[in-house]
């Protein structure tokens, strides 16, 4: 795993930019284990709005959460059209549910800026940095520690 | 010295299997096994085992081990040469002996103390029994070969004397150790881990305290300790310290006195010097660990039976595996058998003939994947014999303890069960026979009374009933005293003194945490924790305990056990537009809703009323915040699950959709608990379902039946 990759954003750093909502992101390559298409999930009761469901990965039961909601904008309702992230970190496997997967890019030094101060703080929190592309798009690259549910625990 | 490590580990797992033939062996004699041949062959076979602990402890420089196990050996040299006859009195001391020599396996392996007194008293006896023997025990002590014969067989020590049988160590701190802040204590605490230590503080140097100077302390330590360690493990101790402090490690000349019995243990230590008993390496230890460790230990002048042969082993060859190999191997089977089923699946919509070529391959790899599944479960599956044997113990210091006289009968030992359950039956297993002979069997005076015999009986049985194994613990005692039992929960506020109880409910009393029948906590089996600990556990595996009592016949308890933690017997429930996996276990009925009878209680409770009682009903779909049937839409059915403790809670669920096995997968792996979940599965489809938690949703079923207002639906 490419350690030093969850949180920062290096130069010479290969991504995979995905889509939501008109909006380019991007995780380092190192995360990705596969790109699937949207499967039907199992709920799971009582658990953070964000949180799909589960799904079985080739016997592995992983949790999905909804990428959109859990940046605040508004729940995906998915379709067959809908692709699912899977990543691995922390020791953990989660599915990101996203619009389209794009492309795999290296990024140059020159493409990585910090995250302005105006970003609003509730958005800041899941980014680590922002990429302008030669053809203009912005990526924004998420911060994986942040986006990853949390379980309920105990009852209640 | 990672092959040393190595040895260690091999030699202490080879002493597992001795020491459970030893206990084997000797149990048989005790029961008076055969005659003839076949007895001197048991005693034979238990002379070997305490003959090749004793050779591959002398080859570690474990001296207690080597002292023990000699006397031991010499005791019953006594009985294979036809000195002594296998009376009861003294096969009990045998038995004991062989107790005491896994205590101090165990004690050599982890490094604690073996309980001193209890040695003593053990080696007391053996010595009496050992004087008979005279001189043909030194006789056969002369030609006891071990550490000298392993010497010669190729050994590669370091070469620096390290594997001394222990070291006499002077340690004499300067004022710069206690400056730096470096605490003595601490350094002999650690070496004690090493093995036994003797501590002698030197106070001579010691000023009056008007003349105390810190730079210049007095006090020095002379530390005797007995290791198997090497001098430079024990001086790797004293890195810290050692320009602080006068260190000097001497290594003991040849085997220190420790608690080794009479003069004959000490001399038998004496010829293992310390370059021979050094790491000494057996050819092929890597190979063939088996033989590797006893073999060069044969006594050249061997009885009969051990000559020439290398321990004889009756059982089937083995071979130890890793844990976690079998385990991915069970994975992946629990993934091939959900590939098979959705295959089936897309075989079925394709809408292919029944007899056509691609179903009938597909049903022979379905049996394939079975067969495979059973044969890798029967891998992990081990037989409950160990576990029993460690239950003859358990029993013997209980009679010890309590002054009472009991036998414990095993029966169906051989039944297998999955290696996970095995381990974690021992406790809950101790501390039923401990109960049995507490509380379950009566003293001698009161047997007689009933014209029981004084000795009392206690059965262990296991078998296989299908699916799952029952183990029964039964005393023939006096059973459960119900009276006594009402008026201790009464006074434990367990149960008020209105109710009406049936004599099952009386004896589910004693599962109920709290409740110790016993006015004062005894020794062996009460330290505050009762009945209700060993519930717990044995659910913790997906089992269930019950009772069965007869005034005056004594108690039965019966432990039902999953055969494995991998699967679950589950039923398959629909509610809220989700289908989740309900424990067979924990079912105790269903119901229609058309014959039930339905009483609000408060706004929005209901109560069933079953058999004569009223059980609260938890609407599945709310309890998990699922969408509830509107109003109109009652549930399709009521599930009644048990607590052990007899709490009875009906579920309201959509439908019941099959009854099958399913295969356990964590959900806490890549994501965390659920609240009234304890597990997921994979169904036939490749879909997850989740398997519900009895006991979680039994506990908050009060708070649910409370506060779920949307529950009031169309029932009422």
């Amino acid at each position: 795993m490419t350690a030093p990759a969850l949180t920062e954003l290096a130069a010479g750093q290969e991504v995979v930019t995905f889509r939501l909502q008109e909006m380019d992101f991007c995780i380092g390559i190192g995360f990705v284990r596969e790109i699937r298409g949207w499967t039907p999930v199992t709920v799971l009761p009582r658990a953070q709005g964000f949180v799909t469901g589960v799904i079985n990965l080739r016997g592995m039961v992983v949790a999905v959460v909804d990428l959109a909601a859990r940046l605040g904008l508004g729940a995906t309702i998915p379709g067959p059209r809908h692709v699912v992230i899977i990543t691995a970190a922390g020791g953990r496997v989660t599915g990101l549910l996203a619009d389209t997967v794009s492309d795999i890019l290296t990024l140059d030094s020159g493409m990585v800026k910090p995250l302005p101060d105006q970003v609003a703080n509730g958005a800041r929190e899941f980014m680590s940095g922002i990429a302008t592309l030669q053809d203009g798009r912005m990526l924004r690259m998420l911060d994986l520690t942040h986006v990853l549910p949390v379980a309920a625990g105990g009852p209640g | 010295m990672a092959g040393l490590d190595e040895l260690r580990v091999t030699f202490f797992q080879e002493c597992e299997d001795l020491l459970d033939r030893l206990g084997s062996g000797l149990r048989d004699l005790a029961a008076g096994g055969g005659g003839g041949a076949e007895q001197d062959e048991l005693v034979h076979s238990v002379f070997r085992a305490v003959h090749s602990i004793k050779g591959g402890a002398g080859a570690f420089g474990l001296d207690d081990l080597v002292g023990f196990s000699h006397l031991f050996e010499t005791v019953l040299d006594t009985l294979r040469s036809g000195r002594a006859g296998p009376t009861p009195q003294l096969l009990d001391t045998l038995l004991r002996a062989g107790d005491m020599l896994d205590d101090l396996v165990r004690a050599a392996r982890d490094g604690g103390a073996p309980p001193q007194e209890r040695l003593a008293r053990i080696v007391a006896e053996l010595d009496l029994l050992a004087e008979g023997a005279g001189e043909d025990t030194l006789e056969d002590f002369v030609f006891e070969p071990l550490a000298l014969d392993l010497g010669g067989t190729d050994a590669v020590g370091p070469g620096d004397g390290a594997g001394a049988a222990g070291f006499d160590i002077l340690l004499a701190p300067r004022g710069e150790m206690y400056m730096n802040g470096n605490e003595p204590a601490a350094l002999i605490a650690a070496l004690a881990t090493l093995g036994p230590l003797t501590v002698t503080a030197g106070t001579g140097r010691i000023r009056p305290l008007a003349a105390f100077d810190g730079a210049d302390p007095g006090l020095r330590w002379q530390l005797r300790l007995q290791t198997g360690a090497t001098a430079g493990e024990v001086a790797a101790l004293f890195d810290f310290v050692e320009d602080l402090a006068e260190i000097t490690i001497e290594p003991l000349p040849g085997t220190p006195p420790g608690p080794d019995p009479g003069g004959l243990p000490a001399a038998a230590a004496g010829e293992s010097e310390p370059p021979a008993s050094a790491p000494v390496v057996p050819p092929g230890p890597a190979t063939d660990p088996p033989a590797a460790v006893p073999a060069p230990a044969m006594p050249a002048p061997a009885t009969p039976a051990g000559g020439g042969t290398v321990v004889p082993m009756a059982a089937p060859a083995t071979v130890r595996v890793n844990l976690d190999r079998v385990d991915r191997l069970i994975n992946l089977i629990g993934e091939l058998v959900i590939m098979e089923a959705v295959l089936s699946r897309i075989i079925a919509d394709a809408g292919l003939e029944s007899n056509s070529d691609a179903v009938s391959g597909l049903d022979r790899i379905r049996q394939l994947a079975d067969e495979i599944q059973e044969s890798v479960m029967a891998i992990r599956a081990q037989p409950l014999r160990p576990v029993f044997q460690r239950m003859e113990r358990i029993l013997r210091e209980a009679t010890e303890a309590t002054g009472k006289r009991a036998r414990l009968v095993t029966r169906g030992a051989e039944t297998e069960v999955d290696r996970t359950v095995i381990e974690r039956l021992t406790d809950p297993l101790t501390h039923m026979i401990r109960n049995a002979v507490d509380h379950g069997l009566e003293d001698a005076a009161a047997r007689a009374a009933t014209g029981k015999p004084a000795e009392g009986t206690i059965t262990l049985s296991a078998a296989h009933r299908s699916g799952r194994v029952l183990i029964e613990i039964a005393d023939d005692g006096g059973g459960i005293d119900r009276a006594r039992v009402r008026r201790l929960a009464e006074d434990r506020g367990l149960v008020t003194p209105a109710a009406v109880l049936t004599p099952a409910e009386t004896d589910a009393i004693l599962f109920r945490p709290g409740f110790s029948s016993r006015e004062e906590v005894s020794a062996v089996s009460g330290r505050g924790v009762g009945l209700d600990v060993v519930q717990r556990e044995i659910q913790a595996l997906g089992g269930r305990v019950t009772i069965a009592s007869e005034e005056g016949a004594g108690t039965r308890f019966t432990i039902a056990l999953p055969l494995t933690l991998a699967v679950l017997d589950g039923m398959l429930v629909e509610f809220g537009g989700q289908t989740m996996v309900l424990p067979l276990a924990a079912v105790a009925e269903t119901l229609s809703p058309a014959g039930a009878t339905l009483h609000a209680t408060g706004a929005t409770g209901q109560m069933l009323a079953n058999r004569g009682r009223l059980i609260p009903v938890v609407d599945l779909a709310a309890r998990f915040g699922l969408p509830s049937p509107g109003p109109g839409h009652g549930p399709g059915v009521f599930i009644i699950i048990e607590s052990e403790s007899g709490t009875r809670v009906a579920l309201a669920a959509g439908a019941i959709l099959d009854q099958r096995q399913v295969v356990i997968k964590s959900l806490e792996e890549n994501y965390g608990t659920v609240p009234g979940v304890s597990a997921a599965t994979i169904l036939g489809d490749g879909r997850i379902a989740l398997i519900l938690d009895p006991d979680d949703i039994l506990r908050g079923a009060g708070a649910a039946a409370a506060g779920a207002p949307r529950m009031a639906g169309g029932m009422a």
